[in-house]
């Protein structure tokens, strides 16, 4: 953008930097721009991230294949469901096994109620850090109330850690079903409210609608997935593209935008929270009974009376514990949709109960590589909702 | 479905292909790194197979890999995928210790740019051409790169802390002496 030269009158204006993060209120997550200014409006901007780097990757290569489970927790921390999950299709993808049917449900169901917290999460960071207070507390209230289920089934609120290599830890608590198809309404209720307070809000509207487009091409360029993708109209996700799980059983809609905007990645988070209460509707009804892990001791753990009981399940539980489940040497990539779009693990196997490599592959990575061309050209005021349209998570970004 | 990509692949780039398998449904090339940017452009532009995505790219040290052999130390690994076609192609190069350069391919997908930016970073592969190669999760001040087989996991980096004498110094001067604490042997004895 070209700086205009001094009018008659008017004092010469000079290119100025200012630093925002990164600790700063509106770039949770921590994140640093180096921004030059010209005015209120942005002329370049440079975007520094790392600031959460734990060493997950490392970390990874030192933990048996089955311990990472609580450090994907930790990736994307406002769905750490979807990480388990996406975690445990890339170790099976590696061994060549298959969940029962029963876990799959469970994967979808309890995957789709971390969705819809995710998308919840973001609702309430938006709209809070566009000044509107209220409907964040609403956003909360709607995820708490699914906390609690997920809190029930798994024990922790945040923190799950309750998927396994060849199923699930455990089966749901009794109740589960009727209470989470009771609360569903409630929660699309609330969906409703913030749709009515917002969608129709001028101020909202005129900061969101048009600030920060990215064609589809563009973003495709940029390696965009997910729900920020959809928002520039290519109806890219994995749950269609490539059905994994029991997707492909299950009735639902891709919704996507039209023009790349801030407004457009919003109502399509919206649009995608009533698709998941479809999902985990129809999941629900057509959940078989059965076991919920394999019957595989390579994999799983045997039974507490067999190891307990007889020497050779006491040894095979030994060397799963402490030499961890041999997955044959290999290397394979395994994509799921997580809330922010493909969240990715590509991981090698030496053939021992320690992976070579781990590597994730984190979907707001790649839309925070291209936020400094997105806020190029814009007002200072833009730079938070557009950030916030790109759902940065920290845990999952720098890893 | 992607073994089309792979025939294609070897096909048109005979001698640039050095080897190529499929496992558990992912096809994978190993290339010659000379030939990567050609091969990247051509298979982003072809009709046919539109790999307009860079889905990501990373790097593997095999400094430790039993059975190795001969074969150069990293590897840096690309999944591409097109959104058209819906096809996946993982495209390797191997990439020796005494000269870990690769050719940048930010000019064909912009995400490459923050992509290289992190190999770099973790696993000190230079990129040619990259407009500006520094560390991305990392600070600058950092020693070494991480993800290497060769780098322990417990090693300490010079900008954790202030050196212990120096803090002992700082408080001294206000007249608050503490006891020195020797890091590199925890649970010995504190200096006074």
């Amino acid at each position: 953008m070209e700086i205009k030269p001094p009018q008659d009158g008017e004092l010469p204006i000079e290119p100025s930097q200012l630093n925002m993060g990164p600790s700063h209120p509106a770039m949770h997550g921590n994140i640093h721009m180096k921004l030059t200014l010209d005015g209120e409006r942005v002329r370049d901007a440079e975007v520094n991230i790392g600031y959460l780097h734990r060493g997950f990757e490392k970390e990874c290569e030192a933990h048996c294949w089955q311990q990472i489970f609580p450090y994907t927790d930790r990736l994307n921390y406002v769905s750490p469901m979807l990480n388990n999950v996406g975690w445990a299709l890339a170790v099976e993808k590696l061994l060549g096994v298959t969940a029962p049917p029963r876990a799959q449900y469970l994967r979808v169901v309890l995957g789709e109620i971390a969705r819809i917290c995710d998308h919840l999460t973001y609702l309430a960071a938006q709209v809070m850090e566009m000044g509107a207070f209220t409907p964040y507390f609403y956003c909360m209230k709607a995820r708490d109330w699914l906390w609690d289920g997920l809190e029930a089934t798994t024990g922790a609120r945040l923190t799950h850690a309750y998927v396994r290599i060849g199923g699930m830890a455990w089966d749901l608590p009794p109740g589960f079903k009727e209470k989470t198809l009771e609360l569903l309404p409630r929660v699309l209720g609330v969906v409703d409210e913030i749709d009515a307070l917002m969608t129709r809000n001028r101020i909202f509207l005129d900061r969101m609608e048009g600030i920060a487009v990215i064609s589809g091409a563009e973003a495709v360029g940029y390696g965009w997935t997910g729900p920020c993708l959809r928002g520039s109209g290519v109806a890219y996700d994995v749950r269609k593209a490539a059905p994994y799980l029991v997707y492909d059983k299950l009735d639902f809609e891709i919704p996507i935008g039209k023009n790349g905007d801030n407004l457009d990645r919003y109502l399509v988070r919206l649009e995608e929270i009533r698709q998941s209460a479809r999902i985990i509707e129809q999941a629900l009804a057509q959940l078989p009974e059965g076991p919920i892990l394999i019957d595989d001791t390579r994999v799983v753990l045997p039974a507490k009376a067999a190891t307990y009981n007889t020497i050779e399940e006491m040894i095979n539980h030994f060397k799963l514990v402490i030499d961890g489940i041999r997955p044959p040497k290999g290397e394979v990539y395994s994509y799921t949709e997580a809330g922010n779009g493909e969240l990715g693990f590509y991981i090698v196997s030496d053939g021992t109960g320690r992976p070579v490599k781990v590597r994730c592959r984190p979907p707001c990575f790649m839309g925070m590589a291209a936020l400094g061309k997105l806020i190029k050209g814009t007002l200072i005021a833009d730079i938070i909702p557009t950030f916030d349209t790109i759902n940065m998570i920290g845990g999952e970004c720098d890893r | 479905m992607s073994q089309v990509a792979l025939e294609k692949l070897a096909a048109r780039f005979e001698a640039a292909v050095l080897e190529t398998h499929g496992f558990r449904g992912d096809e994978t090339a190993v290339v010659e790194a000379r030939a990567l940017r050609e091969i990247c452009l051509w298979l982003r532009d072809e009709p046919s197979l539109a790999f307009d995505m860079l889905c990501d790219a990373t790097a593997v040290d095999y400094l430790t890999y039993p059975g190795r052999g001969e074969k150069p130390r990293f590897e840096v690994v690309y999944h591409l995928y097109s959104t058209q076609h819906r096809l996946r192609l993982r495209l390797k190069v191997l990439v020796p210790e005494e000269l870990p350069e690769v050719d940048s391919l930010h000019e064909l997908w912009p995400i490459a740019n923050w992509l290289e930016r992190e190999i770099w970073d973790m696993y000190g592969i230079r990129f040619r051409g990259h407009p500006e190669l520094r560390r991305i999760l990392l600070y600058e001040e950092f020693v070494g790169h991480p993800l290497r087989k060769d780098y322990p996991k417990e090693k300490r980096q010079p900008l954790v802390r202030r050196p212990e004498p120096e803090i002992a110094e700082v408080l001294a001067r206000r007249g608050r002496a503490r006891p020195i604490l020797d890091l590199a042997n925890p649970g010995s004895p504190p200096k006074r």
